[in-house]
């Protein structure tokens, strides 16, 4: 197609993208890791250094938080798994036509609703002088109020519904592409449904649950409203400590090494995900 | 497990039961804030004292609805401005995105195209401060520099707006590509023999053809603009978007009206969502 009057339409059109990449993406995360290896020394003045790589390993605060915030967010995903997957097996299996159709905009909607919006949902349902406190007392179950907010279960409650339909859009897409033959297959050579499951169904859903997965850990990891709403004052998130680095204590060195770690753990995760499964990143993106 | 082999009915009766607790679960945090947007109590909780409009259209505090809070309609106002922007900029940059990738071969595509994904893999918070700490850099260089100074670089409305962009265009060029990859060139191409110019045959065949996903595309941008916190959250100075407002409300303790101002989201959301579907919904 490329003739050599659109010579000049090709870098009409290469500039933008460029543009866009260069100044919004690449030079800020060099001048991110810049600032991230810059010591203050003095008032306005700097040196280069790890010092503030050598801070997060020191304080125990620290690198325990990010610790928890990965295993916290590796739990969220693996439950998103076990809860997602029967039910996209169940829409890409075992529903036709418009119930199919139907289903499937009945996961998207709530996904559409701002976070926050799903968030203060919970909170409704989970506090004090919540739905559920209400309900128990009703039934006559406990005497007094509960609290359900302000811990680590609400936070894994609210984890697990914002990001179920990264997980269950790429599985039903692979399920959808699963013969039904396959499986009949498997039945008429003696076996069972467990071991269908494990022979047949898994390992072609294998992409879908790799590339789900990756983008659930991802937005577990990057979360700020789940954590810092729902969870107490104990339940630290690392977003919230780069937060707090930036915006209350103005330490922007500090906040932006802990920024890269997070990053760095984030896109760790993102590629050891994809060589595992052999998948490429355009592959995994392009179907989300 | 699938229709043509037979299952127990209990086992099919338990599945069954659990697809529909878990839509139940997707459910009801949604409807809990629709239903008490209509309690008329200054707290969004139990016990439930009556049903009312206040919440929207009340005058008199502590009763006074989203359509006379004037802070929450400020902010829907920044949010609304902060899209259309967000939305324009990500649907141009996304359309000659698609053009490029789809129309051109040049060396390097398959790396600029994995950068062009990479948006979609970085945490929101750190895009955030990264874009700030750049701006800032910048600010402060220049102002050093000159002595004036550059406030459009520092926290604000149009930090937003470019942060936002950085990672929604990602989601424009995806769709629009995948719409231009199934136009058949020789329709172009016949226009071009019947003596249109070149650019002419592009608005007058290719643009047509993909404005359903130009469409939708726009409508998703608007939606995940008004709709993000983590990278608003990192960029945002005095005039702050909804979701930022809201969100400063509900830490200081909330009363129903975040929920009336939820449920108009709620519908939106949907409203948009479900429009967003019907344009690249395929017509032939």
């Amino acid at each position: 197609m490329t003739t050599d009057g659109s010579k000049l339409g090709f870098y009409l059109l290469l500039a933008p993208i460029l543009l866009w990449l260069v100044v919004l993406i690449i030079l800020p995360h060099l001048g991110l890791f810049w600032v991230s290896i810059s010591e203050k020394i003095g008032p306005r003045e700097f040196q280069t250094g790890f010092g503030n790589y050598v801070t997060f390993f020191e304080e125990p605060l620290y690198w325990r938080t990010f610790a928890r915030t990965a295993i916290m967010s590796i739990l969220a995903t693996a439950l998103t798994l076990i809860f997602g997957f029967p039910i996209a097996y169940y829409i890409a299996k075992l529903t036709r036509g418009r119930t199919k159709t139907t289903l499937f905009l009945m996961c998207m909607i709530p996904f559409w609703v701002s976070e926050l919006v799903r968030t203060f949902g919970w909170m409704i349902l989970l506090r004090e002088t919540g739905v559920f406190s209400n309900l128990l007392q009703y039934l006559g179950l406990v005497s007094g109020p509960v609290e359900f907010l302000y811990n680590d279960a609400a936070i894994m409650v609210g984890l697990v519904y914002t990001s179920i339909l990264f997980m269950v859009v790429p599985l039903v897409t692979t399920l959808d592409s699963l013969d039904d033959s396959l499986i009949e297959a498997g039945y008429d050579l003696g076996g069972n449904s467990l071991s269908i499951l494990r022979e047949i169904v898994i390992p072609h859903a294998m992409p879908g649950i790799v590339s789900g997965c990756i983008v659930v850990f991802m937005l577990s990891l990057g979360n700020y409203l789940t954590p810092i709403l729902l969870g107490g004052k104990d339940s630290l998130w690392f977003t919230g400590m780069i937060y707090t680095q930036f915006i209350t204590r103005f330490n922007w060195e500090l906040g932006s090494a802990l920024g890269f770690l997070l990053l760095a753990l984030s896109s760790g995760v993102v590629f050891l995900g994809l060589k595992l499964s052999r998948q490429s990143l355009a592959d995994t993106m392009g179907r989300a | 497990m699938i229709p043509t082999v037979p299952q127990p009915g209990f086992a099919k009766w338990c599945y069954r039961a659990y697809v529909t607790a878990f839509f139940l679960y997707l459910a009801l945090p949604l409807a809990v804030v629709c239903v008490f947007a209509f309690n008329n109590s200054v707290f969004p909780s139990l016990p439930w004292e009556g049903f009312t409009w206040a919440w929207f259209f009340g005058t008199e505090a502590p009763f006074i609805g989203v359509f006379n809070e004037r802070s929450i309609l400020r902010a829907i106002g920044t949010s609304a401005f902060v899209a259309a922007w967000v939305s324009a900029l990500a649907v141009a940059v996304g359309t000659c995105n698609a053009f490029l990738f789809v129309r051109h071969s040049f060396r390097g595509k398959s790396l600029l195209y994995i950068l062009m994904l990479l948006p979609l893999i970085i945490p929101g918070v750190i895009l955030g401060i990264s874009i700030l700490v750049f701006a800032s850099a910048i600010a402060n260089t220049l102002e050093d520099a000159t002595g004036l100074w550059f406030d459009g670089l520092r926290p604000g409305l149009i930090l937003v707006i470019l942060g936002q962009f950085s990672f929604i265009t990602t989601f424009a060029t995806l769709v629009i590509s995948a719409r231009l990859q199934k136009f058949d060139p020789s329709l172009e191409e016949a226009a071009l023999n019947l003596g249109a110019s070149k650019l002419g045959a592009i608005r007058q065949i290719t643009l047509p053809f993909l404005m359903p996903a130009i469409l939708a595309s726009a409508v998703v941008s608007i939606l995940m603009s008004f709709e993000n916190f983590n990278t608003t959250l990192m960029l945002v100075g005095s005039e702050s978007p909804l979701t930022i407002t809201m969100f400063d409300k509900l830490k200081q303790g909330s009363t129903p009206v975040l929920n009336a101002v939820s449920l108009l989201l709620i519908v939106m959301s949907a409203v948009l969502g479900i429009l967003s579907l019907l344009f690249q919904k395929p017509k032939r």
